[in-house]
Parts: C-alpha cells; sequence; structure tokens
C-alpha cells in the first residue's frame, strides 16, 4: 500500500489556467521521489495541496490507505507532512533555536535548553550543521534552508516535501544536501523532491514523475530511465537548445568597474571579503564562482554601495564610488539584479507599474524636473518589459504580488537590463526558472554585453556561468583564488577551486 | 461533528460592491448598538438621534460647528496620514499642534507684526513651531533609530507642560482675573470667519489646499513614491537608492507643520489667546482620522468632517439631553469601532469553510 495516492487531484484558477489536470500519484514509504517537471507545469500547485496550503477542486488524498482532507498546512502537519519553500518561512530576527521552538510542544522552564538540545542530536545524526544560536538573517540561503530541514526532522516528519531545494545552492552544498537527504532516506522517511533539473533526479531520486502542462506525463523507476528520455518527456516535442554565442569581440575597450584590494565585513562583523583584485570591461561577461558563504553576498553588496568597504577602492566608469551612495551608483549606469527578489527587488503590494519605476525614478524620460512622475511613460516602459520578457501579468496596475515567483524574476531582470546598462551585478539571474526563460535571460545578458554593458554574473550554477562567460573568477573564502578565460574553462578545476582544493 | 474554521485574507483589490455592502452593514450595526444604549439609559432612541443630527449636520449652524472642528482634525489627519504612508508612526500630532499654537501666540501677543502680514507670519510661526517639535524625534529615529512611537508620544507631555507652564506663568495675561489664559491677541492678528459661524476660513483653505497638494505628491511625484516604497519595504528602499532618513525627516517636518498650522488657526481663528485646553485632543483624534481616510488624504477630507460631526453630535446629546459626558466617550468611542468594522470588512475578506 502507498503511503500517499493522489487521485485526480484537479485544480484550476481562473481565469483560464488548469495547474493540475487529473493528477495521479502514489509515493511509497522510505523513497526519495523526485516530481520533475518545468515551470509552471503545475509542481509547486500539485505540492502545495498535499501541504494543505491550496484545496483542490477535485480529486482526493489518501494517507496509509485512509482519505484525508487538509484545509490548512496545520492538518497535513498531523500526518506528519512537512514542506521546505523555496521562499522560507523563518523569522529574521530570531536564532534559529527560536524560530525551531516555535510551535514545538516545550517545557515553559528555560525552553530554548530543550530544543538547543534537540537540534544538536538530531543535527549530529543527520549531518546538518547548524548553530543555534545564529540569528536567521545572518544565514545564507544554504543555511537557512537546513534551518528548515532541521525543523521538519525535530517534528518527526514522515514525508518530507522539498520544493526546488537546489536553486539557491552551490555545487558543493547540494552534495550536502543530498547526503543529508539520503540519511534522512535511510532513516525510513519518505522525500518528495520537486525539481526541474534533470541531472539531480538521477543523482538522489529512487523513482520519478514527470509533470507537463498539469497532466502526468509518466512515473518511472529512475533507475530504469535516462536523461534524454526525461528530457524528451517534460519538455515536450520543443527542442533543447543550445545558446548561441555569437559575442563580439570586447578586448581593448574601457574598463567599466574596477576592484581594488576590497576589503569587506559580514554582518557578524568578520571581514568576509579579503583582498579582491579585478576589472571587468565593457562588453564582457565576468562570472564569478563559488559555494555560498563565500563572500560573494558581500562582495556584491560592496560594489552596488549597500556595504561598506573597510579596505580598497570600487571605481565605475573610473570614478571612484567607493563611498558613493546607492543612488550615485545607479545613476552612473549601474544595473542589479539582487539575490533576494521578493525582499528587494520588488515591493509586493505596490503595482506593476511602480515595482518599474523602482529603480528608475531618477530617469529624466519618467519625470518631469525629477519632480512629477510621467506615469504614461513608465506604463509604456512597463508594457515593454512584460512583452519582452514575456512576464505573465494580466493587468499591470495590480500589485506586483499578483505575479508568480518566476514572473516576478523575469520582471526584475527585465527592468533592470531594459535600463540599457553600463555595468550589470547579476547573481543568480535564471534560478528558479525553466529551461526556455532562462535561456533567454542568459541571451539578453549576452546582447546587453555585445551592447557594451560590462556584466558581472554571480552564480551557483557552473554550467550556467561556462555557457555565456568571457571570464570566470573562482572565490573561496573571501578571495578569488583562481582565474580563467574562455579558452581555459575545465569544470574539473573551477569545481576543486570552488572546494578549496588546489590553487594557490 | 462538523468542524467550520474561519479565515481572514487581505484583499487584493475592494469592489464597489463590497464597499456598499460593508458601508451598510457596518451602519446597521453601528444603530443596532446605539439605540441599544439609549434604550438602556431609558432615553427615547429617536428623540436622541433627531438631537444629534440637528446638532451636527440638521441645521445650518450644526453644520457650521462641524466644519469649524474638523479644521484642525484635517490639517493633522493629512499630515499624519503622509508620515502613516511612510510607516513613520508620529503620534505626537497633539504636541505639534500646541507648538504650532505657542509660537504663533507668542508672536501675535509680543512681536510688533506689521497688522497686513501679521497672519502669513503667524501661519510660518504656527508652521516652523510644529516642525521643529516633530524634527526632534525625526532626527533621533533617522540618526539613531530611536522609536519615534515612545518619542512623538512623550513629547506631547512635554509640549503641553510648556504650554501649561506659559498660561500660569510668564505669558498669564494682567486682565484674566487668575485663569490659566494669556491676553487676548490684537485684532489684526485674528483671522477673518465666515459671517455668523466660527469657520475661520483662510486655515479650512490652507486644509484643503495641503489635502490635494499631498494627495498629488503621493501619486505622482518621485518624493511620494519614494514616501510609498519606504512604507511598503524598506530593504527594497535601500535596493533602489532612496535615502530613508532624508524621508523620514521630510515626512515628520510634513506631518509636524501642518500640525502646527492647526495649533495657529486655532489661537489666531478660535480662542484668539493662549489658553490651557486649547486642544481637546484634536492631534490624538487626527490619528484615526487618517487612518478611517485610508492614509488617502483626499479621503481625509471627508473623515475629518465625519469624525467632527460626531464630536459635535456629542456635544450636543451632553448639553440637549443631559446625558454626562462619561456617556459622550461611550457614544463616540462606539461609533468609532463600528467605522473600524467598515474598514476592516471592505480590506479583508473573511471565507468560512466547513
Amino acid at each position: 500500500m502507498p503511503l500517499v495516492k493522489l487521485k485526480n487531484i484537479t485544480k484550476f484558477f481562473p481565469p483560464n489556467i488548469l495547474a493540475n489536470d487529473h493528477i495521479n500519484l502514489e509515493v511509497n514509504v522510505g523513497e526519495i521521489h523526485a516530481i520533475l517537471g518545468e515551470n509552471g507545469a503545475g509542481k509547486s500547485t500539485l505540492m502545495k495541496i498535499l501541504y494543505g496550503m491550496l484545496q483542490p477542486d477535485e480529486g482526493e488524498i489518501y494517507i496509509d490507505g485512509r482519505k484525508v482532507t487538509f484545509r490548512s498546512p496545520r492538518d497535513a502537519m498531523k500526518y506528519g507532512i512537512r514542506m521546505v519553500h523555496q521562499h522560507f518561512m523563518l523569522i529574521e530576527n530570531h536564532t534559529v533555536a527560536e524560530n525551531i521552538a516555535l510551535g514545538m510542544r516545550t517545557s515553559i522552564v528555560n525552553p530554548l535548553k530543550e530544543v538547543k538540545r534537540r537540534i544538536r542530536e538530531v543535527s549530529d545524526s543527520y549531518g546538518l550543521k547548524v548553530d543555534p544560536d545564529d540569528y536567521i538573517w545572518q544565514l545564507s540561503a544554504g543555511e537557512k534552508q537546513r534551518v528548515e530541514i532541521l525543523r521538519a526532522l525535530i517534528d518527526d516528519v514522515r514525508i518530507l516535501i522539498l520544493d526546488e531545494p537546489t536553486s539557491i545552492l552551490t555545487p558543493n552544498e547540494v552534495e550536502k544536501l543530498f547526503e543529508v537527504l539520503r540519511r534522512i532516506r535511510d532513516s525510513g522517511k519518505t522525500i518528495l523532491f520537486v525539481t526541474h533539473k534533470l541531472k539531480e533526479v538521477f543523482q538522489i531520486s529512487d523513482r520519478v514523475t514527470v509533470l507537463r502542462k498539469g497532466r502526468v506525463i509518466v512515473t518511472k523507476e529512475t533507475s530504469e530511465t535516462c536523461e534524454e528520455e526525461l528530457a524528451r518527456l517534460m519538455i515536450g516535442e520543443i527542442a533543447v537548445n543550445g545558446i548561441n554565442s555569437n559575442k563580439s569581440n570586447y578586448s581593448g575597450n574601457g574598463v567599466v568597474l574596477e576592484v581594488e584590494d576590497l576589503h569587506v565585513l559580514n554582518d557578524k562583523g568578520v571581514t568576509a571579503v579579503k583582498g579582491v583584485n579585478f576589472k571587468v570591461r565593457s562588453g564582457e561577461i565576468v562570472g564569478i564562482a563559488g559555494v555560498a558563504g563565500n563572500g560573494q553576498r558581500e562582495l556584491v553588496e560592496a560594489i552596488v554601495g549597500l556595504r561598506r568597504a573597510v579596505r580598497g577602492r570600487i571605481r565605475i566608469l573610473n570614478r571612484d564610488v567607493t563611498k558613493a551612495s546607492v543612488l550615485d551608483r545607479l545613476k552612473l549606469g549601474l544595473a542589479h539584479i539582487p539575490e533576494d527578489r521578493i525582499g528587494a527587488g520588488v515591493v509586493p503590494r505596490l503595482s506593476i507599474v511602480d515595482n518599474i519605476l523602482l529603480t528608475r525614478y531618477f530617469e529624466k524620460t519618467f519625470t518631469l524636473n525629477s519632480i512629477i512622475i510621467n506615469y504614461g511613460k513608465i506604463r509604456e516602459a512597463t508594457r515593454e518589459v512584460i512583452s519582452r520578457f514575456n512576464v505573465k501579468a494580466s493587468d499591470i496596475s495590480m500589485p506586483a504580488s499578483t505575479l508568480s515567483g518566476g514572473n516576478i524574476q523575469k520582471l526584475i531582470v527585465g527592468r533592470e537590463l531594459s535600463k540599457n546598462p553600463k555595468i550589470i551585478v547579476a547573481v543568480h539571474p535564471t534560478y528558479g526558472l525553466d529551461i526556455a526563460a532562462s535561456s533567454y535571460i542568459r541571451r539578453m545578458i549576452i546582447d546587453a554585453g555585445n551592447k557594451g554593458a560590462g556584466v558581472l554574473l554571480v552564480s551557483e550554477d557552473l554550467d550556467e556561468l561556462i555557457e555565456i562567460c568571457d571570464r570566470i573568477m573562482v572565490m573561496f573564502e573571501g578571495r578569488i583564488v583562481g582565474e580563467f578565460s574562455r579558452e581555459s574553462f575545465e569544470p574539473h578545476t573551477i569545481g576543486l577551486l570552488m572546494a578549496g582544493i588546489g590553487g594557490g | 461533528m462538523v468542524k467550520i474554521r474561519i479565515y481572514v485574507r487581505r484583499r487584493v483589490r475592494t469592489s464597489l460592491k463590497v464597499k456598499i455592502v460593508s458601508a451598510s452593514l457596518s451602519t446597521l450595526a453601528a444603530v443596532v448598538a446605539i439605540v441599544l444604549m439609549f434604550h438602556v439609559l431609558g432615553v427615547d432612541p429617536l428623540y436622541a438621534f433627531n438631537r444629534i443630527y440637528m446638532a451636527s449636520l440638521g441645521s445650518y449652524y450644526g453644520i457650521s460647528e462641524t466644519i469649524t472642528k474638523s479644521i484642525p482634525l484635517l490639517l493633522c489627519g493629512v499630515g499624519l496620514a503622509v508620515a502613516y504612508k511612510a510607516k513613520v508612526w508620529n503620534i505626537g500630532a497633539e504636541g505639534q499642534l500646541l507648538m504650532g499654537a505657542i509660537v504663533s501666540g507668542g508672536l501675535a501677543l509680543f512681536t510688533p507684526l506689521p497688522p497686513q502680514l501679521a497672519i502669513p507670519i503667524i501661519f510660518l510661526g504656527g508652521f516652523i513651531g510644529g516642525a521643529l517639535w516633530a524634527l526632534i524625534p525625526a532626527v533621533l529615529k533617522a540618526k539613531f533609530q530611536v522609536n519615534e512611537v515612545i518619542t512623538t508620544l512623550m513629547m506631547n507631555y512635554i509640549a503641553e507642560r510648556i504650554l501649561l507652564y506659559l498660561v500660569y506663568g510668564p505669558w498669564r495675561g494682567k486682565e484674566v482675573w487668575g485663569f490659566p489664559f494669556t491676553s487676548r491677541i490684537p485684532s489684526y492678528a485674528r483671522l477673518p470667519v465666515v459671517p455668523g459661524t466660527r469657520i475661520h476660513y483662510p486655515t479650512l483653505i490652507i486644509g484643503l489646499v495641503s489635502a490635494v497638494l499631498l494627495f498629488f505628491m503621493l501619486s505622482r511625484t518621485t518624493i511620494g513614491f519614494k514616501v510609498r516604497v519606504i512604507g511598503e519595504s524598506i530593504r527594497a528602499s535601500n535596493y533602489a537608492g532612496i535615502e530613508y532618513s532624508k524621508i523620514v525627516i521630510l515626512v515628520m517636518i510634513i506631518s509636524g507643520g501642518l500640525a502646527g498650522l492647526a495649533g495657529a488657526g486655532e489661537v489666531a481663528g478660535i480662542q484668539h489667546m493662549l489658553r490651557k485646553g486649547i486642544s481637546p485632543g484634536y492631534g490624538f483624534t487626527a490619528i484615526i482620522v487618517a487612518w478611517l481616510g485610508n492614509l488617502n488624504p483626499l479621503l481625509v477630507i471627508a473623515s475629518s468632517l465625519l469624525i467632527a460631526s460626531i464630536l459635535v453630535g456629542g456635544d450636543a446629546i451632553q448639553i440637549s439631553i443631559g446625558l454626562s459626558s462619561a456617556f459622550i466617550n461611550l457614544f463616540n468611542g462606539t461609533i468609532l469601532i463600528f467605522l473600524l468594522l467598515n474598514y476592516f470588512l471592505s480590506e479583508y475578506e473573511i471565507i468560512v469553510r466547513r
């Protein structure tokens, strides 16, 4: 008897999206079951239904052969179902232990002592490294994810749902996560692993279910299929296009961004960037590879002006901007695609139009004497971004929060690229997007380069960096430990450097 | 057993139909509650309603009094609406109003103003007095992250004590027989009124113009855009290069200055002197006015009139029916609760699932 059985699950979102179309799915005890599909295939919707966040229009859920109805995640949790979302449900101003204590049954006297003991117990037995006294805001995305998984384990989870868990992780962290997941499976728990990455299906899953356009295409033993077959099933008729890197020659162009002996502290007051030097020329795409938490975030924040440099210089278009404000740098032609999209890249409750204005309110085109906003022009620009970047939005005067995660991302990328910037600092710009949208965005970044922008691309997706960068620098423990030009990309060596092995 | 669960969810948008239904439901609920209250006290509700209506909106005098009381509420309310839009919680409009009153009163009483320029100078003084009083918590918040709720609230009491010190002490008038009043300000410093009423229309016009300008500022200017972004997400505003401290200081100057203008209007338009109790809490009531107007300066015009009519109606039942002042507070509070109910029903939806 399967542990979970979904029968004819159907979910319709007015006006015309059939997210789940009579889905049947069986999940067995003690397996890692991959749910594979492109963006918009209905994976997240299905998982939210199983987790009680959404209610199906039709269909039934059986757990242990018994029919159940989930009206909220609380109901699902009673059956040991836990979901780790793409966006974490943690309170930033509280510590790890305090977050985990929320919703736990603890003694009234000194409850944190007991919680910390449990955290250590569970984190030791599954190999999840977490410091219970760290504040959430100090943690990288990967570390937050560990906290979420830990919370589920402490809660005696039976079925753990992970929604695109690797999209925020580096190759190294992915490997660590997979080790943890295998241990969790071996302890008899069941994992539903939502992904759109074929490789991961083979790395981690026992069985795989492919979704396309809200329907189940197939469920298979992972060992009985291959990448080509799954790719075909997932994408359907359209072939996967490689990128055509018809890049123009940039050598001899002027330097648009220069970083010299840069030192930056992290939130904990520890030096996170330790003497970084590099130049980005007009037309050049420079990648920064590295495992999360090796100073990339601090480096980016220093370049865009959100974090103070304690030593060193930053120059944009030959102007020293080390002490300049964010606004001054934006005015020089800097575009920034931030890591935290919902938190920083958009204002969810303002309209889509206002969100296009967010990084352009000081431009002469959109204002009269930089005082009065010309909303006609902004609406025009918004429609252009929406159509060029294929953002699915029915009404641009609606709040940005009405867009799906992928569409918010396309909106941000579109906004930043359509500014005709001189320098683009992009932090995993394709994270969480499907193949078609990702390759389109990569193409737009290459285009921006061909038009003369210098691009600094921070990505944890090595394949992406290799695909579009002219040069890749590897960052490890706050230093650049290796640099490769396009002719000499070696994924293996880069991977080793990212892990801190080899190099100087 | 069937379990019923009730969820509350914020509406993405409020349709006209929902607005009408929620307004009618809230009004009905308010009428029922107030009828019950009158009934318990043995007062004929119809008679009471008639008195309230006649006193606030049903007579020429009532309307004029309602407008008069709406002037300080409007000025304070629109300023607070802008501050709250930026999530700057200025609770100090009362103190800012009093400082505006003190500065403008001081100017009118003790400086040799040129009569033609007396009124503009008094207004300017009121604005500066209120704005400076608001600037202290604004700078503390912008530079040292001091919570403005505490500072603005406390500064109300400081302002009130300063006023009391002045009217009991150095500024007390010679011919006021021991009352805590100053002398009367010279007649050229007094505001003109609509004949037969107490409506000091220059202040009213300033209030209406401020509301329109601030509405325009919030919805159509880059400064207003920055205010809205900061109010929704400080992180996004940092990312977009918006200078948080500048906007905090700006909205505090606007809301403090407008409250100060309200104080100047009370001194030069109504009291013609400084005195103890120059404001019956207009600065606090304006907090409700701002929220009731949904932080939209144009709607604040309507909400200030509405709240003013409740204040005037409350006074009327005290006088004509002889109910105690405690009951007036009960009455006003009840009406506010149902006004907030209307706000809640139109902003949130309630979902009942079985």
